[in-house]
């Protein structure tokens, strides 16, 4: 099982693949994630994020960035390899609601940064397939990160796109044209982001002082993804929650992104370590 | 051989490693019994008319049968009756709490007047289930055309899925994890369970016929009325598993984990293979961990293998409530862990990077018995005391988890989440779903959750038969 179908290189260092994963594709829906593992004997267990699903081809499409051990190894892995395990979908699915009304629709901002963005494509065509306007904010850094523009434009209804740096759409972040959709006459029903933490941070702050409902879909260290290790909790209105079974998914503005930030950075140094030995930063491999 | 005689043989010690040496290596403590060990220790079995160890056995091993077997060095016999009864003889041997099962009641230790004395019933398990011959699991014949699902590969699910199988019916374990054997593998350190041992129950549940799916979350991968619509009867083992922290402020530092994850961590990702395995560990220097069980003490024991200069197990009622097993905790103390009874955490504190840097604590005193026959523990205000650390672990038990129950309404559940089963049957309240084991029991020991799933797999197989028989 779980056989790589398709792979393409998105920009240096992020890849889309088309795994076979009939069961996942058949029963996943937007807002849900995956776990696999590379290697049978020593792999580590890593969430992704669902793009995209093809049930009558049974297979799905992760996006992912070589920022770890594992997704550096899945990078060098090519089509008509298998994965050693992929398990899903994991997750609550998101809560689609059509806003219309008889006299408008709903309008939904979905917000995704970075490859954050790749998660955000279904949750957009599920918002936009229950009747809702959908608009998509894409954040990032620079031109060449820029991904799925074309399904993002044919899954929504207006599409706005910011760099860091200027070198494509408008020069910004993902909050100022955020900001200035709530400050439309006509207020977003919901606003959904995915990205980096401290860009969640942010546009939930930028959504805040308009009272308008948002959605954070976190990303969190994550061993089993059903509940069992308590890796994933992070604190929301109070509360400690778990991302893998409460989530991924909370009110972004009762989610504590500080200390989901700090946690996040666990294992900042164990991992930097690794990446030494095992090459990812010009170590060399061998160079244990 | 009088009983006189009998009496009169010293209890054999069980071999083990050097503390200091042990300390350092995830190899197995105890080394195990040699053959004349074995049969020494198995004849100080007096045969008493009562055998009142049977009635402490969860299974009801016939033990003083084996325990004669083996005194003759009749290895292959012993284990044989000891597989009639229990499916795993070699993970007992070495996991149960033999001085609160068979072993209290061995009249052995009640005439020497020391429970400690009693007849070291699990380590002679142990020696017959580890050099015994047995016969190769075979595959077992089908009768009819039934297919049971078996969710979760621990115990109780292993235990059900052998009985299953024997009794003809075609079964599908179902396992979350990329590796079958549940706490057997994620949570039980190498050093008190090898991992071999719980691959070759998995490799003979194979060779009967089961078939093991792994990566299968049964509430995400498929909901378990679908489950319920494909097979004739399903069986739910899938423990408890949702790890509780204790609600003090502090909780959400970096550094502080639940023992699951800690343990898994170390166990089932291998992270104590460093450079090998990808999963990062997190290697304190100063490890304080919460609770008094056996995951407490693998939890700390794990700790100090892997790095950690001192280790505190820190445990708000007193040493003889522990629930942990004696020889753990006898382990453990020689190891170095340092106990601190009647405290517990008040909160935790961090520096500025949100790091653990301590814990602040409180001691307790221990005032009326409780609902759990144990003294219950009362802080006492004005207490509190500071001690340093780095990481805290809590183990300090396990809630119901929700995946299973919340993708089937129909299932009936108690106020803790644990699923509600008939008393004689094992069935829930959905027809045809059985369970056992810890997601029925709360937290409970292996050779409980054996005996829910050889328990309900007689509910399976009588449903079943019922099922056929009405056409």
């Amino acid at each position: 099982m779980a056989r790589i179908l398709e792979k393409t290189r998105l920009s240096e260092s992020v890849y889309r693949m088309k795994l076979e994963a009939p069961l996942i594709a058949k029963g996943r829906k937007a807002g849900q994630f995956i776990i696999l593992r590379t290697d049978a004997e020593w792999g580590e267990r890593i969430p992704l994020t669902i793009a995209d699903a093809d049930p009558a081809r049974g297979s799905i499409d992760i996006v992912f960035q070589t920022v770890g051990v594992t997704t550096k190894r899945l990078s060098a892995m090519e089509v008509g390899d298998r994965l050693a395990d992929l398990t899903g979908p994991l997750g609550r699915p998101t809560e689609i609601t059509d806003y219309g009304t008889a006299s408008r629709r709903g309008w939904v901002v979905v917000v995704g940064g970075g490859i954050g963005v790749a998660p955000a494509h279904p949750i957009a065509q599920a918002f936009k397939a229950a009747g809702n306007r959908v608009t998509v904010i894409m954040g990032a850094r620079t031109r060449e990160l820029v991904i799925m523009e074309d399904e993002m434009r044919r899954a929504a209804d207006e599409v706005i796109i910011v760099t860091d740096d200027g070198s494509y759409g408008r020069k910004a972040l993902v909050t100022a044209p955020l900001a200035e959709c709530c400050e439309r006459a006509e207020r977003p029903d919901e606003v959904v982001v995915v990205g980096p933490p401290v860009m969640m941070k942010f546009a939930a702050a930028a959504t805040k002082p308009f009272g308008v409902k948002t959605i954070a879909s976190l990303n969190s260290i994550m061993i089993d993804g059903t509940g069992m290790c308590g890796g994933c909790r992070v604190t929301v209105g109070g509360e400690t929650k778990f991302v893998c079974v409460d989530g991924p998914e909370f009110d972004a503005h009762q989610v504590d992104f500080d200390g989901f930030i700090r946690r996040g950075g666990t294992f900042r140094r164990e991992e930097a370590a690794h990446k030494c030995r095992s090459g990812l930063f010009g170590g060399g491999e061998g160079s244990k | 051989m009088t009983a006189k005689e009998k009496l009169a043989i010293p209890p054999q010690p069980m071999p083990e490693q050097e503390p200091a040496v042990r300390a350092r290596n995830m190899e197995e403590v105890a080394l195990g019994y040699t053959a004349e060990m074995a049969k020494r220790e198995a004849s100080r079995c007096l045969n008493c008319p009562t055998h009142p160890c049977v009635e402490g056995c969860p299974v009801k091993i016939r033990i003083p049968e084996f325990l004669a077997a083996a005194a003759e060095g009749d290895f292959a016999r012993a284990l044989a009756v000891i597989r009639e009864s229990s499916l795993l003889p070699a993970v007992c041997g070495r996991v149960c709490p033999q001085e609160k099962q068979c072993q209290k009641y061995c009249t052995v230790g009640k005439l020497l007047k020391d429970a400690s004395k009693a007849v070291a019933i699990g380590r002679v398990e142990r020696y017959a289930a580890d050099n015994a011959e047995h016969p190769a699991a075979a595959p077992s014949p089908r009768r009819g055309r039934k297919h049971v699902a078996v969710i979760g590969s621990g115990p109780a699910s292993i235990t059900c899925a052998a009985d299953c199988a024997r009794a003809g019916h075609g079964v599908t374990v179902f396992e979350a994890f990329h590796r079958a054997g549940g706490v057997l593998v994620y949570g039980i350190p190498e050093f008190r369970l090898p991992k071999r041992i719980v691959d070759r129950e998995i490799e003979n549940l194979k060779a009967m016929g089961v078939k093991i799916v792994r990566d299968f979350v049964v509430g995400r991968t498929a909901a378990l009325p679908e489950l319920a619509r494909r097979f004739d009867a399903v069986f739910i083992g899938v423990g408890a598993g949702l790890p509780r922290f204790m609600g003090v402020p502090g909780e959400e530092l970096i550094g502080v984990f639940s023992a699951n994850e800690y343990l898994t961590r170390a166990n089932l990702m291998k992270a104590y293979r460093e450079g090998e395995a990808a999963t990062p560990f997190w290697h304190g220097r100063r490890v304080a961990v919460f609770g008094g069980g056996n995951v407490a003490m693998d939890a700390a024991r794990t700790a100090l293998r892997l790095g950690a200069e001192n280790v505190s197990v820190i445990y708000r009622r007193g040493a003889k409530e522990m629930p942990a097993r004696a020889e753990e905790v006898r382990h453990a103390r020689e190891e170095g862990v340092v106990f601190r009874t009647q405290e517990n955490a008040k909160r935790i504190i961090g520096d500025a990077d949100g790091k653990v840097c301590a814990v602040e604590c409180l001691k307790y005193e221990l005032g009326e018995p409780d609902q759990s026959g144990r003294r219950s523990p009362v802080a006492v205000p004005g207490s509190e005391f500071t001690l340093p650390a780095d990481t805290v672990i809590v183990a300090v038990g396990n809630g119901s988890n929700p995946l299973i129950s919340a993708t089937a309404p129909e299932l009936a559940v108690d106020r803790k989440g644990r699923i509600v089963v008939d008393e004689a049957t094992r069935m829930t309240s959905m027809p045809g779903v059985f369970a056992g084991g810890d997601i029925v029991l709360g937290a409970a020991t292996v050779i409980m959750a054996m005996g829910e799933g050889r328990r309900a797999a007689a509910g399976i197989d009588a449903y079943l038969k019922s099922k056929s028989g009405g056409g």
